[in-house]
């Protein structure tokens, strides 16, 4: 007895395991899957059902074999941190965290002091591997991060206010007082972009080549660096602003304003997309996280708000200050604000908690955070520099070679340009919902009710106003003729629409037909022309 | 406490020396692509522009005959060579790689009706109004440059007369018979002077005549009187006999599954039926303006090409109802005859103008040997095209054709003489009684009846 038992017991060990297994199976192979497969019961053409049916079987197979190559496809583990003990994870500084790290991670962290040149901007390439830098008083620098080398360094003499880098390291735009200026690699200035005005802000669309700009006098500016043609041109009409983000899963331009608004912008809209009433006073930072459907957003009322972009409601709110914003590749959200960052994340059902905290010197003042692509890094520009930190868990671990490779060679750089080319996306496609291309259309609603149902309508509405009770009237004006009347008025009313509706389907109206009757020559001029 | 950050080496990213490989590291999590089907539709539309950019059909013309060609005949082990003949009884042997003639085989009196190869490819069985049916041997088209030949190919190895001219000859796929279509279908040996057997239904031409490949002995005909006839040569009498409301020009079995065959009907369309279900068409190809003279499958099974009285040549999926692709020129008169050539890569249409025309099945396919990449590359691009051929822009440039004015002018007349019809049809079930007029589906229409 107590053998089969011990049998039974293993059996069922070894079945839990094999289910724990086919569950993370089942994880793994819903991510590759994208989402819900498409609702074929709306279709009526056989064919096309029986082709899709087809298809989306394919689809679970991709997705099941992507999940169980992704056990060979990845050399490199996530970082992780975790406290041992009654230790919490933002209790620990940064020098225990290179204490413990090997000496190539020890080598990441560095503070860069250059008091003179006033707060610094920074971006990182999205390969990781290059990044920028622009110090308020012109200064502007490009370093390789692998190599620690400083690849080109000059000074433009001017006020510079944002620099972004366009499709790769080759080219960079920098936000300078007047115009915004393209240089190379080498420092040498190809383009001056007067069109864009005095720019605050500068954001570059990766898919579209489309360079954003908001300038001084609140107008948006979308030009498109291969072709050189200005996209678009927008008055906002909510003032200065320079908090500008671009959401990476969309391309939609995310401003806020000083009225605590944030407006979503497209490049072939005059109205933004969307507008939220965010806060209560002006914003002071947005940032979008990679996945497309979560927005942060900070406000000087104090609080820091998450939001659901597919709802447009608020998912949290917290209390606290922040001057700049940034979400991780893998979700973590960093906040500087005064001489601090601090940084969250996300303990399940986006609740965010506080990870990790660093304090820097007194005085500085955090312009911008901005975390490393695939590295667990987080680089910070300051009022006295340029600054960066271990975060382990922020980075993505695994990248994928046509995407973005941090080890690209010149040629694989120069063939992801003409692909990159090859493959630009028109600032027309631009849309909240990306995803929506190649779908199956929803069923449409039933425009018209047959005629059954509209004579079924007529005669249920035709019962109730034949079922409504009078208020009986006193004094000698309660006479049966002229309840009768007002009885057959009320029938009469209740079938009203109906035989409109009746009469438009069948006649069209009168001054369309005059439009369709000849006019004569003289008076062709004033006839309603389509609009085609 | 337990820390660990990403922390990659360089040796292990990057290759050791020159002469390996970039070192390439995939990870296929959709969260890294942002606007992946965006690019996929961008892609998909840059690629129905190239298709349309690279669309040259046209090879190149094959011309000797003096007069219409009528027929012709693949050689099944030969991809290279091809048979035509001519109103005039003239038969010739084409290569079609250089789209010379390698030999010819003079004898008809009369029109070459019809062409065919035996099982072996050693022979080649033509037949004609002459009333008689010559048997030659083929030259191994190998031997190019051995012109001298001891045998002289031009002299018929055997002829039989018979008393009535023939309209159409096929050989059995797997076997030493061959059947000859006029006043009734004959059934010949290649040794025998006279035929070993007879069928006949009716008193009415047999017009075409078609083994299956599946079925040694089962052969489908097609007569004047405006029907289908199945015949098993294992019984003495025909199997199903099935009458439309016009005539069919031509027969054809699916290879791949030889239970269907198509029809190419005087009606300008083509009715696909299933042996087994002859009530009832299963599919009805239509887009040809005129009548369907000839019809060959691809070795594939999943299309067929028709040439058609109206100097088109189209190209219809197996189970479509409309072409997937139309072949035209100015110079090419009605399309008597076309073959899918046995590597399924080219067509051959024989037509009015005395000559023959070489296509390729699809038209801007890169012929000849393909790298890998290459090879690769395009496949993503029709399977790109595939999925996002039903959005409206990439389904525009997809679809679009040049028709020559008087095909356009003469669909566009007979689109809305079926839409009168329809319309009439529609009232009239409207104002009778409901029930009285039942609906027929289409692929039953053109079928007056069955028989056995």
């Amino acid at each position: 007895m107590a053998a089969n038992q011990e049998i039974m017991d293993k059996d069922r060990l070894v079945t839990t395991t094999e289910q724990d297994m086919s569950d993370e199976l089942n994880l793994k192979t819903r991510k590759y899957l994208r989402g819900d497969g498409a609702n074929l019961e709306t279709l009526r053409d056989k064919k096309l059902k029986g082709q899709l049916a087809v298809r989306e079987k394919l689809y679970s197979q991709s997705a099941k074999a992507a999940a169980k190559a992704e056990k060979w496809l990845m050399p490199t583990d996530e970082g992780y941190l975790e406290p041992e003990g009654l230790e919490k994870t933002w209790m620990v500084k940064q020098e225990s965290i290179i204490h413990e790290v090997d000496v190539i991670s020890s080598r990441k962290p560095f503070d860069m002091i250059l008091p003179e040149l006033g707060p610094y901007n920074l971006q990182y390439a999205s390969s990781g591997r290059y990044m920028l830098v622009g110090g308020r008083k012109g200064h502007l620098a490009m370093m390789d991060m692998m190599s620690m080398d400083l690849i080109k360094e000059f000074q433009v003499r001017e006020t510079v206010r944002d620099v972004v880098f366009l499709h790769n390291e080759q080219f960079f735009a920098v936000a300078q007082k007047k115009y915004p200026y393209i240089y190379n690699r080498h420092g040498t200035e190809i383009h001056c972009l007067e069109e864009h005005g005095a720019p605050l802000k500068l954001q570059f669309l990766d898919k579209h080549f489309l360079l954003a700009s908001v300038n001084k006098f609140a107008q948006l500016h979308y030009q498109d660096v291969s072709t050189g043609v200005i996209v678009a041109n927008y008055r906002t009409g909510l003032g200065r602003t320079d908090v500008m983000r671009v959401n990476p899963y969309n391309a939609v331009i995310g401003l806020g304003h000083s009225g605590g608004k944030v407006t979503m912008w497209k490049p072939t809209s005059v109205k933004p997309l969307v507008t939220m009433l965010c806060h209560h006073g002006p914003v002071t930072a947005v940032a979008f996280h990679s996945g497309g459907q979560l927005m942060a957003t900070a406000g000087m009322d104090r609080k820091i708000k998450l939001w659901d972009l597919r709802k447009f409601g608020v998912l949290n709110t917290y209390s606290g200050h922040a001057q700049t914003m940034d979400f991780s590749q893998k979700g973590l959200l960093a906040i500087g604000y005064g001489s601090r960052v601090q940084v969250w994340r996300d303990s399940g059902n986006q609740e965010y908690e506080k990870y990790m905290s660093h304090a820097m010197v007194k005085g500085y003042q955090i312009g911008k955070v901005s975390f490393r692509p695939y590295e667990d890094v987080l680089g910070i520009g300051h009022s006295m520099g340029i600054s960066s930190i271990l975060i382990p868990g922020s980075g993505e671990p695994n990248f994928d070679t046509w995407v973005a490779n941090p080890y690209e060679t010149t040629k694989q750089r120069r063939e992801k340009e003409v692909h990159a080319l090859l493959d630009k996306l028109q600032p027309e496609t631009i849309m909240l919902e990306p995803s929506k291309i190649g779908t199956v259309r929803p069923p449409r609603r039933k425009e018209r009710p047959t005629k059954k149902e509209t004579e079924e309508e007529m005669e249920t509405a035709v019962e109730a106003a034949k079922s409504i009770t009078f208020k009986k009237k006193t004094k000698g004006r309660n006479k049966p003729s002229k309840r009768a009347a007002k009885k057959e008025e009320e029938v009469f009313k209740a079938k009203r629409p109906f035989l409109e509706q009746q009469m438009n389907n069948d006649r069209p109206l009168k001054k369309q037909r005059i439009a369709e009757a000849e006019l004569p020559k003289a008076l062709q001029r004033f006839s309603r022309k389509k609009v085609s | 406490m337990k820390v660990k950050v990403i922390s990659r080496s360089t040796e292990e990213f990057t290759r050791e020396r020159s002469q390996d490989l970039q070192k390439v590291f995939r990870n296929y999590d959709p969260k890294l692509r942002t606007h992946e089907k965006a690019v996929e539709y961008t892609r998909a539309l840059n690629a129905a522009k190239l298709e349309k950019i690279f669309a040259r059909p046209f090879i190149g013309a094959m011309d000797g005959h003096i007069d219409a060609v009528s027929c012709m005949a693949k050689n099944p082990n030969h991809l290279k060579g091809i048979f035509s003949g001519s109103m005039d009884g003239d038969i010739r042997l084409w290569d079609i790689a250089t789209r010379k003639t390698v030999c010819q085989f003079p004898g008809h009196q009369g029109a070459v009706r019809g062409l065919t190869s035996s099982t072996d490819g050693e022979m080649l069985i033509s037949c004609g109004t002459d009333c008689t049916v010559r048997l030659w041997k083929v030259p191994l088209l190998k031997m190019m440059d051995s012109r001298e030949s001891d045998e002289d190919y031009s002299k018929p190895l055997a002829v039989y007369v018979w008393k009535h001219a023939f309209w159409a000859v096929d050989h059995q796929w797997d076997g030493p018979l061959f059947a000859t279509a006029g006043s009734q279908v004959d059934i010949w040996d290649h040794n025998r002077s006279e035929p070993i057997n007879t069928f006949e239904w009716g008193k009415d031409t047999v017009i075409s005549v078609r083994f299956n490949p599946g079925e040694p002995d089962v052969i489908a005909t097609s007569a004047s009187d405006r029907s289908i006839t199945l015949y098993d040569l294992r019984m003495s009498s025909p199997v199903r006999k099935l009458i439309m409301r016009t005539k069919t020009n031509a027969i054809c079995w699916n290879p791949m599954e030889p239970m269907n065959f198509t029809a190419a009907n005087e009606d300008c369309s083509c009715y696909s039926y299933d042996t087994r279900k002859l009530d009832e068409a299963k599919v009805v190809h239509k887009d040809h303006v005129s009548a369907v003279m000839d019809i060959d499958y691809s070795p594939t099974g999943r299309e067929f090409v028709t040439g058609s009285y109206d100097r088109t040549v189209r190209i219809f999926p197996y189970n479509g109802d409309h072409s997937r692709e139309i072949y035209h020129t100015k110079r090419m008169q009605r399309v008597f005859c076309v073959r899918y050539s046995c590597d399924g890569s080219y067509l051959i249409s024989g037509s009015d103008d005395t000559n023959l025309r070489l296509w390729k099945a699809k038209s801007s396919e890169q012929m000849g040997v393909l790298l890998p990449r290459e090879r690769k590359k395009q496949e993503y691009l029709d399977a790109v095209k595939e999925r996002y051929k039903h959005l409206p822009e990439v389904k525009r440039i997809v679809r679009h054709r040049h028709l020559p004015k008087p095909i356009y002018k003469a669909a566009a007349l007979r689109r809305t003489m079926i839409e009168a019809e329809n319309k009439r049809d529609q009232k009239r079930r409207a104002h009778s009684a409901p029930g009285s007029m039942p609906v027929q589906p289409f692929r039953k229409r053109r079928i007056i009846k069955e028989d056995e």
